[in-house]
């Protein structure tokens, strides 16, 4: 038994891979709760999309990822702030029109026959393929996401409970929206690289939603996302070693059915013991 | 101190929904704020807590504000305990990395004890009667040390001893030398307080009680739609659409 669960680490690939899925564990879990107490799983899901031909650029270019993701969001917001003013269109619908038009430009980009090797992993993500390099970008992100979300922890518990009377708590809305923003973009892009743009949703929303049907309190909330986000990274490896499939998708199938297991034990509890 | 010349506010994009306010609330006083839903209390509430802009008109606010906004609004799903609620109200006393420590959590504690909440500290937030969220919610403005204090409808819903336990709080609050400010329905509250600012739209009337609690005044402020409740009714049990009020 202890053999077959430390036979996959023998490996130097697995080995990358699983200080990456611990870092997008870690990072996505922490973020997710953030996403999931704002109400924002909308709006998460259209930040990685919204970056998607930024970042395909980026590869393209051979720049960062992190600056492609970031000229692709002002694109996106530029875009949103355009189409929002369109009376014809209104906010909801310039988000989803701009959105969607945005990931169809990357994905023909991404999938296209001139498009060099390992761009269409952007979509659906390698976390096999874990570079050196990309190890260490995903620990430096991971690392500002975390301590990002410790400083801004107290600003984002208010503004997410009461955002009427944030401003005259000293938690200025647009500042806590701005610092959310940055810190689900470092989580993104942590994500980004195992489990593609399509996915990246997953390891967001999956454990923050999991964890909060028997956590009480915002801190335990994250502690225990963030360790069930490492968990499903894990297993998901675990899954792709011994039954052959997609590490990606072992993993994101592992976090949806987490969620999706709590979510149902939940219902079928009476509400006083949870 | 709050003074208010000529006030007109708006939302952003939308027209103004308020205009011609002219009032002024000196440290130690209660106000009651009356109109029907839509006269544009909580409109006020918000331009004083700075969310909205005035289109017109100056104000002035001098120190630190507090808000009890109404309970009904609040996330009651929302996973924080009532000490975490009230150790909101510490954010703004220190620089902004620092997280609140013991000292703040010994206060948070005290002003839940002037509440009367002390043995409910670590209870969720969310799972509290509706007026001892009030109460935490007061116990919040009072960690912030607010000197103006403002109660968006907080007598909606309560019965008659959560009722008097939060006129009393709001007694208390006034004679430390704070401004409180109270949106309500209810013109028999409001006709023990200091002052009375009567809004429709734009502002009807202010000053003492005995002035501009009129049936004239009430009439034009609610537009003719007021009742008349015998004394001795229980309070509270009087609201619905916004048009109807003690008189």
């Amino acid at each position: 038994m202890l053999d077959a669960l430390l036979e996959p680490w023998r490996e130097p690939i697995l080995r990358d891979a699983l200080l990456e899925v611990v870092f997008v564990g870690l990072a996505c879990g922490a973020l997710g709760v953030w996403v999931v107490l704002l109400g924002r799983s909308y709006s998460a899901e259209s930040l990685a999309h919204g970056m998607f031909p930024g970042l395909v650029v980026a590869a393209l270019l051979g720049v960062p990822l992190v600056l492609g993701g970031a000229v692709g969001l002002i694109v996106a917001a530029l875009a949103i702030a355009a189409g929002a003013r369109l009376r014809s269109l209104g906010s909801n619908t310039a988000v989803a029109v701009v959105i969607t038009s945005l990931l169809g430009i990357g994905t023909v980009f991404a999938l296209s026959a001139d498009s060099p090797p390992g761009l269409q992993n952007l979509l659906f993500g390698d976390v096999l393929a874990t570079s050196p390099s990309d190890l260490a970008l995903a620990a430096a992100l991971a690392a500002a996401a975390l301590i990002g979300s410790w400083l801004a922890y107290p600003y984002l518990l208010t503004y997410a409970f009461d955002p009427s009377a944030a401003r005259s708590l000293g938690a200025r809305p647009r500042v806590a929206e701005a610092a959310f923003a940055l810190l689900l973009t470092a989580a993104v892009l942590v994500g980004v690289q195992a489990l593609g743009n399509l996915l990246v949703v997953a390891a967001l929303i999956g454990p923050a939603v999991a964890a909060r049907t028997f956590t009480r309190r915002v801190p335990p909330l994250i502690a225990a996302a963030s360790a069930l986000g490492v968990a499903c990274g894990v297993g998901g490896l675990y899954l792709s070693y011994y039954a052959d499939v997609a590490a990606g998708a072992a993993i994101a199938g592992l976090l949806v059915t987490t969620a999706a297991i709590a979510a149902l034990a939940k219902a079928r509890l009476p509400t006083s013991d949870i | 101190m709050i003074d208010a010349r000529g006030l007109a506010i708006g939302y952003r994009g939308g027209p103004t929904v308020l205009t011609d306010v002219t009032f002024s609330v000196m440290p130690g006083e209660r106000v009651g704020v009356l109109g029907p839903n839509g006269g544009g209390k909580t409109t006020l509430m918000r331009a004083l807590l700075g969310e909205l802009e005035s289109r017109a008109g100056t104000f002035t606010i001098e120190g630190r504000q507090g808000t009890v906004p109404q309970t009904e609004r609040s996330r009651l799903d929302y996973p924080v305990s009532a000490l975490d609620v009230v150790l909101m109200g510490a954010l703004g006393r220190g620089p902004w990395w620092r997280r609140p420590g013991r000292a703040e959590r010994a206060l948070a504690q005290a002003a839940l004890e002037r509440v009367g909440l002390e043995d409910r500290a670590r209870e969720t937030f969310g799972e509290l009667s509706g007026g001892q969220r009030q109460r935490v919610l007061v116990a919040r403005a009072l960690m912030q040390d607010a000197d103006i204090v403002l109660f968006d409808e907080p007598f909606t819903g309560l019965d008659t001893p959560s009722a008097a336990r939060l006129t009393a709080l709001i007694d208390a609050l006034a004679a430390e030398g704070r401004s409180v400010l109270v949106s309500t329905h209810d013109v028999g509250q409001a006709r023990a307080w200091d002052h009375v600012l009567c809004l429709n739209g734009r502002m009807i009337e202010f000053g003492p009680p005995e002035h501009v609690l009129t049936e004239t005044v009430l009439a034009e402020t609610y537009e003719h739609a007021v009742i008349r409740i015998p004394d001795g009714w229980p309070r509270g049990v009087t609201q619905s659409a916004g048009a109807s009020a003690r008189a």
